[in-house]
């Protein structure tokens, strides 16, 4: 490669300028404030772990991860999201504390640059883990509790799709009973969202008419809770029917909530089979091609920290719900200009403070008389790139005192 | 913006080879795609009756377009996907612009120290050899492939097999078939969720015509 130029960045990385920070700390304060109002307490873990520790037990393929090696020669990882090294400050500084524990969190994470679109190297997430609730009670707080922070965040239109690994899981392991090799091929079909390959695959296998047409229909599995039901039809064995019965509860407990509306079941989606145990939900938001937030049950996660718990959360991509909102739709904050000369220092310095007191934003420049375009300006005004709400004037004459303020 | 916030279905219409039998398709599922279509120059069609929107695009990019989601979905060659491996849903096969993909040489090949492969598909020529733990050297071309061999530039190229005739007239043969190919019914991963009625009808309209067409074959 050859020297870069001195403005650029390695691919991937974003500058955020003033207007996209502010928009990215309403989304972030509504959604943290969103989560404080549920119970979940902020957290903060550190930007590199150990490779060995968090990088291998994180739901992040390995190649994803951002490795790196200090002075020892240890290998590190940026973190790739926040739910292992939750885990692990829950396994370790926390080990005392009660179940459940709620936890919420904003921050960075890396991942390696894939030549994908939408994909950033380093991007922002918001989101939460509800530890040592095993409960329906506890997967649907969560998905309610995203709903709920997106709509805080400003999201208007968007769904949450909800399915279960368990579900598909257990089916393929009744319908086809040893045979492994061609579960896992069907799973990476549904993973890669390949129903062409899933179908052809099928044919190849030589079923019988009637599983390979049971087997054909769960592509169509989606839609409201009456796909609950058409699942159950299906089979599957006791796990399957455990699943199902779990997604049932679940969708009653977010009835209670008033947040069906917002809500689909879909037993196709499905999330990564070694890391995800239970429900799995993903959150699209019209006008966006990608999805806003995801999450799901993973009740094996913690026991690699070396205290077994069940465990669901999700993460909301901020860096998407950015595109979603309109800078207008942030609160436009007060923020007066005082321009003041030598002999109008003092007080314009001193209004300067009280107005900062009282949490209006000021701004104070030193200059001989009014700039030009400024006077008689109505507010709010731009000056030098910059909005007002207030103007203020300490341009006394030589022997005269004080200022005006419009 | 995004194509997913409209009310209209988008899709993208590969231009060129695939699509007059993909609209002779979308005609038979009972779309009312006016014949003069086919000849258009506008890169936007409107079928408001339908509520559809097209967007003609270059066939290598409608996997982005969908991907993006400024069109809810498109129709594109197996070859494309392969070769672009973008995250979208890949909802049906249409079984139209049958072809596949395979390894060509000359007719007189023989294995040589540093092999070189001249293709358009860069990253299923190198995922194909790879797999079979040989080392070559894959070439990117943008056309005439099989100029390649002639001229000395590769020793064998991975392309896009019809009948086989542009290979005969230049003393090329088929080496080895790689995947077969057809066009493919592509979704995005939001508006699959989002207009996932419309998009599934869509989806069991084209089956049956699909399904009705190969039993007349």
């Amino acid at each position: 490669m050859t020297k870069p130029k001195m403005f650029e960045k390695p691919a991937g990385v974003k500058d955020y300028l003033p207007a996209a920070v502010k928009k990215l700390r309403y989304i972030e304060n509504k959604a943290l404030a969103c989560m404080q109002g549920w119970g979940y307490e902020q957290i903060m873990t550190p930007t590199m772990e150990f490779y060995d520790t968090v990088g291998v037990a994180s739901s992040t393929s390995d190649h994803k991860l951002y490795k790196l090696l200090n002075n020892r020669g240890t290998t590190l990882v940026l973190r790739s999201e926040m739910t292992a090294p939750i885990a692990r400050v829950v396994s370790s500084l926390l080990r005392e504390s009660d179940f459940p524990l709620r936890l919420s969190y904003h921050s960075n994470v890396f991942r390696s640059i894939e030549e994908e679109s939408g994909r950033d190297a380093e991007f922002f997430q918001t989101g939460v883990e509800l530890v040592g609730d095993s409960s329906p009670e506890a997967d649907a707080e969560v998905v309610a509790l995203a709903i709920a922070s997106l709509k805080a965040a400003g999201a208007e239109r968007f769904k949450i799709a909800i399915g279960h690994v368990g579900f598909l899981n257990a089916l393929f392991g009744e319908l086809l009973k040893d045979r492994n090799d061609a579960q896992e091929t069907l799973k990476s079909c549904l993973l890669g969202r390949d129903y062409v390959g899933y179908r052809d695959q099928l044919k190849r296998f030589n079923l019988e008419d009637a599983v390979q047409g049971e087997l054909e229909s769960i592509l169509r599995l989606r839609g409201g809770v009456e796909i609950c039901s058409q699942a159950q039809q299906l089979g599957g064995g006791e796990e399957a029917q455990k699943a199902i019965t779990q997604l049932c509860q679940i969708w009653d407990v977010l009835d209670a909530y008033g947040v069906c509306e917002h809500v689909l079941i879909d037993l196709t989606m499905i999330g990564d089979f070694s890391y995800y145990t239970g429900m799995t939900f993903e959150g699209y938001a019209a006008d966006l091609g990608f999805p806003v937030v995801s999450g799901g049950r993973y009740d094996n996660l913690l026991a690699q920290f070396g205290r077994p718990a069940p465990a669901t959360g999700f993460a909301i991509k901020t860096t998407r719900v950015l595109e979603l909102l309109g800078i207008e739709e942030t609160e436009q904050e007060e923020r007066t200009l005082l321009v003041y000369n030598e002999k109008g220092r003092r007080e314009a310095l001193a209004e300067a403070q009280r107005l900062r007191g009282l949490g209006i934003a000021a701004v104070t420049e030193k200059a001989d008389s009014l700039p030009s375009g400024l006077d008689g300006a109505a507010t709010p005004f731009l000056y030098k790139g910059l909005s007002y709400t207030g103007l203020a004037v300490y341009l006394p004459a030589e022997g005269t005192k004080g200022g005006t303020t419009s | 913006m995004s194509g997913i916030g409209s009310d209209l279905l988008k899709v993208a219409m590969p231009k060129g080879r695939i699509y007059k039998q993909a609209s002779k398709l979308f005609r038979e599922a009972g779309l009312p795609i006016p014949s003069d279509f086919d000849d258009t120059r506008k890169l936007i069609i409107e079928l408001p009756e339908a509520g559809m929107e097209f967007i003609m695009a270059k066939p290598v990019d409608v996997p982005t377009y969908v991907e993006y989601g400024v069109a809810d979905i498109g129709i594109v060659g197996k070859d494309v996907l392969m070769e672009e491996n973008k995250d979208v849903y890949e909802l049906l096969d249409l079984g139209i612009a049958k072809c596949r993909m395979s390894v060509i040489g000359l007719a007189d090949w023989k294995p040589t120290i540093h092999p070189r492969v001249a293709t358009k598909y860069p990253n299923v020529a190198s995922a194909y050899f790879r797999e079979r733990g040989q080392q070559v050297e894959v070439i990117k071309l943008n056309g005439s492939i099989e100029l390649a061999p002639l001229i000395g530039l590769a020793d064998r190229i991975v392309d896009m097999v019809e009948t086989g005739q542009t290979l005969r007239e230049n003393g090329l043969v088929e080496m080895e078939s790689i995947f077969g190919i057809t066009s493919r019914l592509i979704a995005n991963r939001v508006s699959y969720r989002l207009k996932n009625d419309r998009i599934q009808s869509l989806c069991d309209r084209l089956q049956e015509i699909i399904v009705s067409n190969q039993a007349l074959n």
